[in-house]
């Protein structure tokens, strides 16, 4: 068990340290995401009360846009330098490399879109309900993103072009932009948002028990 | 160990070549019986709906092609989580096939429903939710469609699109159901929809007919498709070549 957790914690370091290390392939995703978020108030015009309505859906939208830029790393310098053929065949389960690596993902993806977009939120003055649903979703969200894409990164390593990825993906994002977006539109009109976030939670549930075992034998597809 | 194993493969694609000869015509035939009497009694004898007057008989073919979207994708996910567990070849030949013609009905529901919505609720498209949650059927399965040919190896295509289609459907009822929820709070249930349990029985019968027909249309199309795959899976074996060069000489 303690090799168990060892193992885990030192891909999810290695990994982390690679997205770092690699400045360019880490910031990239997030560089697009802040580019997005502010090409919609110049597409709407400057109408603050607009505005106001419309950021948390923009924000939602770009970080689904962003997360389809940052999956295609998830598995290809490892794939690429062979990494993953060693990870199959060592004596660790795959599935621990597997949600080690979704984690180091999470973390190094998911956490800055949150802080960025809580950033953003600030700046373009919601109201702190509405700031609290957005924190939420995404917290809840994210997670979510980033298992549902794993899968569909592991189906398509090696293969040219990130756009098959974000083809498969985003059909699959919709229930979480739903919720998420229900939330929201709850929060600001000030009624409870307790049922979104519990089926938010339920989804994430259902990612975190399915998806590595999916993105798995995905791999083990790709590599066979 | 691997030798039985894989001439029992080999020899149920062969089987099943052999078998299903004859099985397209029959089934074409079936089609176009249910399809002559299907149409004949929604089109000719089925009075004309009291509303919505004769624009009603598009759900002829606007039911059962949506019918049939959904249910070709549950075979497509059925068939390739066969071949994935069993490693049955057919099986994953199947998913293959039926994605296309999956595809091409859900595109024929959302166009029959775009032209019926015109003159009955003003406009090509709302966003309605079962009208979204079909669009979204349709996403998927070209994604689908998109995988398979992006893979140069056959068996490698129908592993990767079955976990994807197995994906899609753990996902089908949440997308179904966020997607109905999202449209209830937003528009409010004054959306018309079409009520079907009050439907009379000289619509319903030639309905069921139709539907008949479009399943018999479905298999015959699959196993037209199957059978060719499995010409070109087995290209390089004995028996598709004697099978050729069969043809070629009757040909001459």
């Amino acid at each position: 068990m303690r090799a168990y957790l060892n193992i885990f914690f030192v891909i999810v370091r290695r990994d982390l340290l690679l997205a770092f290390r690699n400045k360019a392939e880490w910031t990239n995703p997030l560089l697009f995401f802040i580019i997005v978020i502010m090409l919609f108030p110049l597409a709407f015009g400057s109408d603050p009360t607009l505005l106001k309505q419309l950021t948390a859906s923009i924000i939602w939208v770009a970080a689904l846009l962003s997360t389809c830029l940052s999956l295609e790393t998830i598995f290809r310098t490892d794939f690429e330098d062979g990494s993953i053929e060693q990870f199959i065949l060592s004596r660790y389960p795959l599935l621990l490399t597997v949600n080690a690596k979704i984690l180091a993902h999470w973390i190094s993806a998911g956490i800055p879109l949150i802080l960025i977009a809580l950033v953003t939120g600030f700046v373009l003055s919601l109201s702190n309900q509405t700031m609290f649903a957005l924190c939420t979703t995404l917290l809840l969200g994210t997670p979510i993103l980033s298992l549902i894409g794993a899968i569909t990164a592991a189906l398509t390593i090696g293969l040219r072009g990130g756009m098959l990825l974000s083809l498969l993906i985003l059909p699959l994002y919709i229930p979480v932009l739903i919720f998420s977006m229900l939330a929201i539109q709850n929060a600001t009109v000030g009624q409870s948002i307790t049922a979104e976030i519990y089926f938010l939670a339920g989804i994430l549930v259902l990612a975190l028990t399915l998806a590595p075992i999916a993105t798995s034998v995905a791999l083990r597809i790709r590599l066979s | 160990m691997n030798m039985p194993r894989w001439m029992h493969q080999f020899a149920s694609l062969k089987y099943f070549y052999t078998l299903s000869r004859w099985l397209p015509r029959w089934l074409a035939l079936a089609c176009l019986v249910c399809f002559i009497s299907g149409l004949y009694g929604g089109l000719i004898l089925a009075p004309a709906d009291y509303q919505q007057g004769d624009s009603f008989r598009i759900i002829y073919i606007h039911v059962p092609s949506a019918w049939l979207s959904l249910f070709i994708y549950m075979i497509m996910a059925t068939a390739g989580g066969i071949g994935l567990i069993w490693r049955i070849k057919i099986a994953e030949i199947i998913a293959r096939s039926s994605a296309p013609i999956g595809a091409s009905f859900t595109f024929l529901a959302l166009v029959t429903g775009a032209i019926w919505g015109k003159p009955m609720w003003g406009t090509w498209w709302v966003w309605d939710a079962r009208l979204t949650s079909e669009l979204i059927l349709l996403f998927l399965y070209l994604g689908y469609i998109a995988l398979q040919s992006a893979f140069e190896d056959r068996r490698v295509a129908a592993q990767a699109g079955a976990i994807l289609a197995l994906v899609g459907v753990v996902n089908i009822p949440i997308i179904h159901y966020s997607v109905e929820w999202w449209n209830t709070l937003h528009q409010g249930p004054t959306l018309t929809k079409f009520d079907k349990p009050s439907i009379h029985l000289s619509m319903l019968i030639p309905l069921l007919l139709m539907l008949l027909g479009f399943k018999t249309f479905y298999l015959a199309t699959l196993l037209i498709r199957v059978r060719s795959e499995i010409l070109e899976y087995e290209c390089n074996s004995a028996w598709v070549r004697e099978l050729i060069k069969g043809i070629n000489n009757d040909v001459k």
